[in-house]
């Protein structure tokens, strides 16, 4: 793969350095059969050092898992080589089946086919919490 | 359609306007025999609460509906490892309004979302109980007159008790409101409410672990006992369920006119003799819960006197 040119994907930039792990797992990466390239500590001018995910597939991206892994990441999307739109990712309000609820007491523990829904409470300390029980999401 | 599962599902005109409407019914009780005849009340306590099921149930009787359900999740499709969507699904065809416990936190929101029927949450886990917190603003206003400028103090299992969250919560929206918190560190009020609900909204509160020291500041005492079904540990449960027991030689230091509170059932924590002080509103409200109940089934149904 050369990872300086991809077709048809995304580039999800500015990730903060050591944090492509994560949004590499969150975003269930593992399973798509396309190339995928991950440049960590890579040199940023704003963030000292940053680290990329190149995709190179039109997979239907979770932004949603995104925002809630890594705010404040920059998604370029490729259309046939050239950079069709560049995404500013925030936190999202609600994140859908991101994040299971730890608390054994929630009903998300038992209720079979139950999405587990988790609201924004307080942006600035980023904190989400579950719709069902309220119990505050652990990161 | 609207269901109740949070007390802050209603406005504060809301809630005052279900408290005129109970203080109607117990001043005119003949007026509200029939306004929900032909109307059926299922309540589906997934967990036994005797107390809570047989409110809602004289409730709707009062009114002249009819009521169906059952009282122990050992007698409902829930022991066969049904749903609570499906339960609730197939339940909602039957009945006109559901009221449901379940031990399970949120799952009144998961009946709401299924449901073809108002839902009340008759209390979940340790979550909710917003009936509750309505019957205690009644006995709250009824007895004092007013829901502001009042100190109020919470003694006892601040951490678990459901009904003492809701019951901040609520008096949170009047003015000039002082909260006392009496417990064991090991029972205090946990920090986000204090962020969220009193620190948010600018109300004043104290936090001690002596009673006595704080009782003659206080207009109401919410007394909770400390409930075995919350902890996990047989051990923490015995040593602490003693930690606050209110008696006559503590009532000494009461005002006058302090009224004592407590969502019952107690287990010791307010000793019977002080059973017959006129300040000891329990009882009362206990009446006041199938009241306010009343008053919320008629508004879920949208049925006027």
């Amino acid at each position: 793969m050369n990872i300086d040119s991809i077709k048809n994907g995304f580039v999800i930039d500015h990730i903060p350095a050591g944090m492509a792990m994560e949004v590499y797992r969150v975003l269930k990466l593992k399973k798509l059969n396309c190339p995928v390239a991950m440049i960590m500590n890579a040199v940023s001018g704003k963030m000292g050092k940053k680290d990329i995910i190149k995709i190179d597939g039109e997979i239907e991206l979770n932004f949603e898992a995104l925002g809630y892994v890594a705010p404040d990441v920059t998604v370029n999307i490729i259309k046939d080589g050239n950079m069709v739109e560049k995404r500013h990712i925030e936190l999202p309000e609600k994140i859908t089946n991101v994040i299971k609820c730890k608390n054994p007491r929630c009903i998300t523990s038992v209720e079979p086919g139950i999405d587990q829904v988790f609201k924004l409470t307080d942006k600035d300390t980023r904190d989400y919490r579950c719709i069902y029980c309220e119990s505050k999401a652990t990161r | 359609m609207r269901h109740l599962l949070d007390i802050v599902d209603l406005s504060t005109e809301e809630i005052d306007e279900l408290l005129d409407t109970a203080d109607d019914i117990i001043a005119n009780p003949d007026k509200y025999r029939d306004v929900c005849k032909y109307k059926k009340l299922a309540t589906l306590f997934f967990e036994p609460s005797t107390r809570t099921r047989l409110s809602f149930e004289s409730a709707m009787l009062s009114l002249g509906g009819s009521v169906l359900g059952f009282s122990d999740s050992k007698n409902s499709s829930a022991s066969k490892g049904e749903s609570v969507a499906d339960t609730i699904r197939v339940v909602s065809c039957y009945s006109d309004i559901i009221a449901m416990r379940h031990p399970k936190e949120g799952a009144p929101l998961v009946a709401s979302m299924k449901s073809g029927v108002p839902i009340i949450n008759a209390g979940d886990g340790g979550h909710n109980h917003p009936t509750q917190t309505l019957t205690d603003l009644l006995t709250i206003r009824r007895e004092k007159g007013r829901l502001n400028n009042l100190t109020v103090g919470f003694c006892g299992d601040l951490k678990f008790g459901r009904t003492v969250h809701s019951l901040i919560s609520a008096l949170s929206r009047y003015e000039n409101i002082n909260i006392v918190l009496i417990s064991p560190d090991e029972l205090k009020l946990p920090s986000y409410i204090k962020k969220d609900v009193l620190v948010k909204n600018n109300i004043a509160y104290e936090e001690t672990e002596d009673l006595c020291a704080v009782m003659s500041k206080l207009d109401i005492l919410y007394m909770t006992r400390v409930q075995q079904e919350r902890f996990f540990n047989e051990a923490d449960y015995i040593r602490l369920k003693d930690s606050y027991i209110l008696d006559k030689e503590k009532m000494e230091y009461a005002k006058e006119d302090m009224c004592i509170l407590h969502p019952l059932p107690r287990v010791n924590e307010i000793s019977t003799e002080i059973d017959d002080d006129p300040r000891a509103c329990y009882f009362k409200q206990v009446a006041n819960g199938k009241n306010v109940r009343m008053a919320l089934i008629m508004k879920l149904l949208e049925v006027q006197a």
